[in-house]
């Protein structure tokens, strides 16, 4: 853990400075936590639904490989390139390559997590390309230099001020300003002259399915498809997982997305794309990055069905309060907790103890993911490999001492409690974390066992003095 | 019908009464009980840090502890569901025994015991904190995330106590932040969900904050004790006991 340069539990004291900030980030989040109960209460079979969309994705992970081939074989027949990478680096280059291709220098793209996780804006950007973000969240965080906070809505960690200020400086808008529609009429403008110039396009790819080789984008603005109906070029990028085996299983599958995401009955723009018009040229790049090494983990794989609602983050009631940067990855919330460790334990070894094990994630997730079951075993995992720090396991170490001995675990707890009777500073001070904002229980004069003891006692007495 | 009471450590060592009522409540129920006098932990702050490999010890203290009882009872949902889930004592029979017979106290009562009325009286309005090990983990109540039928273990039990009102909350099963070693280790977070928790409770009116975890209500608490709350925590043994 120490490598890791802000772990969670410090960025959440700096999230937590500003609390007022934080209600509103906890509210927001958790109305559409409700957006998303109101939305799924209206499916009596809402929880067949979600197993339907479990067993697919089960079958998809046990079948990947044939899955994928069929793809290729259906999408390359369709008139799609379909290239294959095995990490973010060969992803980037790829994409790159397209584009020096076309002899163009800069880029529209709309959301895909997959090019967070590649960090491809960073790299085209080295090489001199310019790519502009046509999602309004992911452009407001990209004019930021930061990265998105949540996986549906980018720059929900911003006030609206900030995103006045952001466009002020970006934009010209007004200074001061904070009416969104002013604000998004701003965007808009600046958005439409980049969808006019931009040659090649890039989206990211929701499903793609095998047995058509054609390939779904969901979105709430329209922007995947303003990019790429006015580029000569389409690139696709998509994490293997995506795939899904029939056409009928999007009737699935669209329906437990938009619900859980944001509680609309479908995406506004549920784009599908199957070959490329005429004169246009449609790439797909299908990329492993780890999600091989994933599916070989038996504890782990099924956080490949994951199809990226974010429902786990709204309803989690860590990531409401600790803001989606803390997580210092490109998938932060619940589920990014479980994928992070995979691609480095090192680096994320704090992420699978950011959680209270709630429960919460797992019982929203519409292809029932184990969440917080996989938080545990990721604890057991980063333990034994070696990852937390030393005076974490010296202490747990002498614990299960305690714990194992009857007659040590019962002096441990006298001298606890006499101590803190006696001598309340000893935990009353700075050093207990659990005093700086608690207090601590107070302390009764004796402990159950103890009180147990000595009933039994007096019973034998009345026992005997009945005889 | 042999019964043995399980007393998670920070009852026993913070929460003595708690203990008492329920043994109290057992007895009056007809239960033959008995508290094991070598019990430690269930040795889930250990596990769900990382190290259930060093839980093999304390595994088989607790089955030697409790083995040959017709139940094991516990007022703590959490170390019920961790005791269900994850005790692997040396002696597969005895644990598998324990791990099958383990039961909450409020599931005890109604599944097990199938009671139907008590003479209990608190004439004051509660807020019911659902823990989530015991809600989600145990299933005492149905989860506000799934599409199925409302029904709650607990508030049955505290509907047959009389005087007693539950209000509603604007969140019926949010987590409050205790979280076992989270409540130090993600200090911040964890007071966070536990003032938020509490102000979804005094928003509300409730006297009394009830739940099935001491854990979770100590967390409060110590808040609320900082805060200078007039509002106090109760566990439910020591309302159903009268
Ligand atoms: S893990 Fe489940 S709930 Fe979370 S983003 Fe993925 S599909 Fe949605």
């Amino acid at each position: 853990m120490s490598s890791i340069k802000i772990d969670h539990a410090t960025a959440s004291v700096e999230f937590n400075k500003d609390e007022a900030h934080v209600n509103w980030h906890d509210e927001t989040l958790w109305f559409v936590r409700s957006k998303r109960d109101k939305a799924v209460f209206q499916i009596p079979e809402w929880e067949q639904l979600r197993e339907a969309g479990s067993q697919i994705k089960n079958h998809v992970l046990s079948n990947m490989h044939d899955l994928l081939l069929e793809f290729e074989e259906k999408a390359t027949a369709n008139g799609i390139t379909v290239h294959w990478a095995t990490d973010a680096q060969e992803h980037n280059e790829i994409i790159y390559s397209i584009i020096k291709n076309e002899g163009v220098n800069r880029m529209v793209k709309s959301k895909s997590m997959l090019t967070e996780e590649c960090h491809l804006n960073d790299f085209l950007k080295e090489k001199g390309v310019e790519v502009i973000d046509s999602d309004l969240g992911e452009r407001i965080v990209q004019m930021r230099n930061e990265s998105p906070s949540h996986i549906v809505l980018p720059a929900i960690h911003l006030k609206r001020s900030d995103v006045g200020e952001t466009f002020h400086k970006h934009l010209g808008t007004e200074k001061g300003a904070t009416d969104p529609q002013y604000l998004t009429e701003a965007a808009r403008q600046h958005l439409r002259d980049t969808f006019l110039t931009r040659k090649v396009a890039l989206t990211g790819v929701n499903f793609a399915i095998a047995e058509t080789g054609g390939f779904v984008v969901c979105t709430n603005e329209g922007n995947a498809d303003m990019g790429v109906h006015l580029a000569d070029v389409h690139i696709a990028c998509m994490g293997f997982e995506k795939i899904i085996p029939k056409a009928e299983h999007l009737g699935v599958f669209l329906r437990l997305l938009a619900r859980s995401a944001t509680g609309q009955p479908i995406t506004t723009f549920s784009s599908h794309f199957h070959k490329p018009r005429e004169g246009q040229k449609m790439h797909i790049i299908i990329v492993d990055n780890g999600r091989t090494k994933q599916l070989g983990r038996p504890d782990f794989r099924n956080s490949l069905k994951c199809i990226r609602c974010a429902a786990c983050f709204n309803t989690c009631p860590v990531y409401r309060r600790s803001g989606g940067h803390s997580y210092h990855t490109a998938i932060a919330g619940p589920i990014g907790s479980i994928l992070a460790p995979n691609l480095d334990m090192a680096q994320n070894a704090d992420l699978p103890f950011a959680s209270t094990l709630c429960g919460s994630c797992s019982n929203v997730c519409p292809v029932k993911i184990d969440i917080h079951e996989q938080l545990y075993k990721w604890r057991q995992v980063l333990v034994k490999e070696g990852h937390v720090p030393t005076f974490k396991k010296l202490g747990i170490q002498s614990m299960a001492g305690v714990l194992s001995s009857p007659s040590f675990f019962r002096m441990a707890g006298k001298l606890g409690r006499f101590l803190m009777k006696n001598t309340p500073f000893v935990v009353n001070n700075k050093l207990n974390v659990w005093y700086q904002q608690r207090e601590m229980p107070d302390v009764p004069k004796e402990s159950f066992r103890e009180w147990y003891v000595l009933r039994g006692e007096k019973i034998n007495e009345e026992e005997k003095k009945a005889l | 019908m042999k019964v043995a009471l399980f007393i998670p450590c920070y009852i026993d060592q913070f929460y003595p009464k708690v203990a008492i009522a329920t043994l109290e409540l057992l007895e009056k129920l007809g239960c033959e009980v008995t508290y094991p006098l070598n019990q430690t932990c269930c040795g889930q702050p250990m596990a769900n840090s990382g190290f259930e490999h060093l839980s093999k010890d304390c595994d088989n203290n607790f089955v030697d502890n409790f083995r040959g009882f017709d139940y094991i009872v516990s007022p703590s949902g959490s170390c019920t569901l961790h005791i269900k889930e994850h005790l692997h004592g040396s002696d597969n029979q005895a644990s598998t025994h324990i791990r099958k017979h383990i039961y909450e106290l409020s599931e005890f009562m109604t599944d097990i015991l199938k009671v139907e009325k008590l003479d209990a009286k608190f004439p004051h309005k509660i807020g019911l904190h659902q823990s989530c090990h015991g809600q989600r983990g145990l299933k005492l109540a149905q989860m506000s995330e799934l599409v199925a039928e409302p029904f709650s273990k607990i508030e049955r039990l505290l509907k047959m106590v009389e005087g007693l009102s539950i209000v509603a909350l604007d969140r019926k099963d949010e987590c409050c932040g205790f979280g076992g070693t989270f409540c130090v280790t993600e200090e911040a977070v964890s007071v966070k969900m536990g003032k938020d928790r509490i102000t979804d409770h005094t928003k509300h009116e409730a006297e009394f904050i009830v739940g099935s975890d001491v854990s979770c209500l100590m967390h409060m608490e110590g808040i609320m004790k900082r805060q200078g709350s007039e509002i106090k925590v109760k566990h439910i043994a020591e309302i159903l006991n009268g």
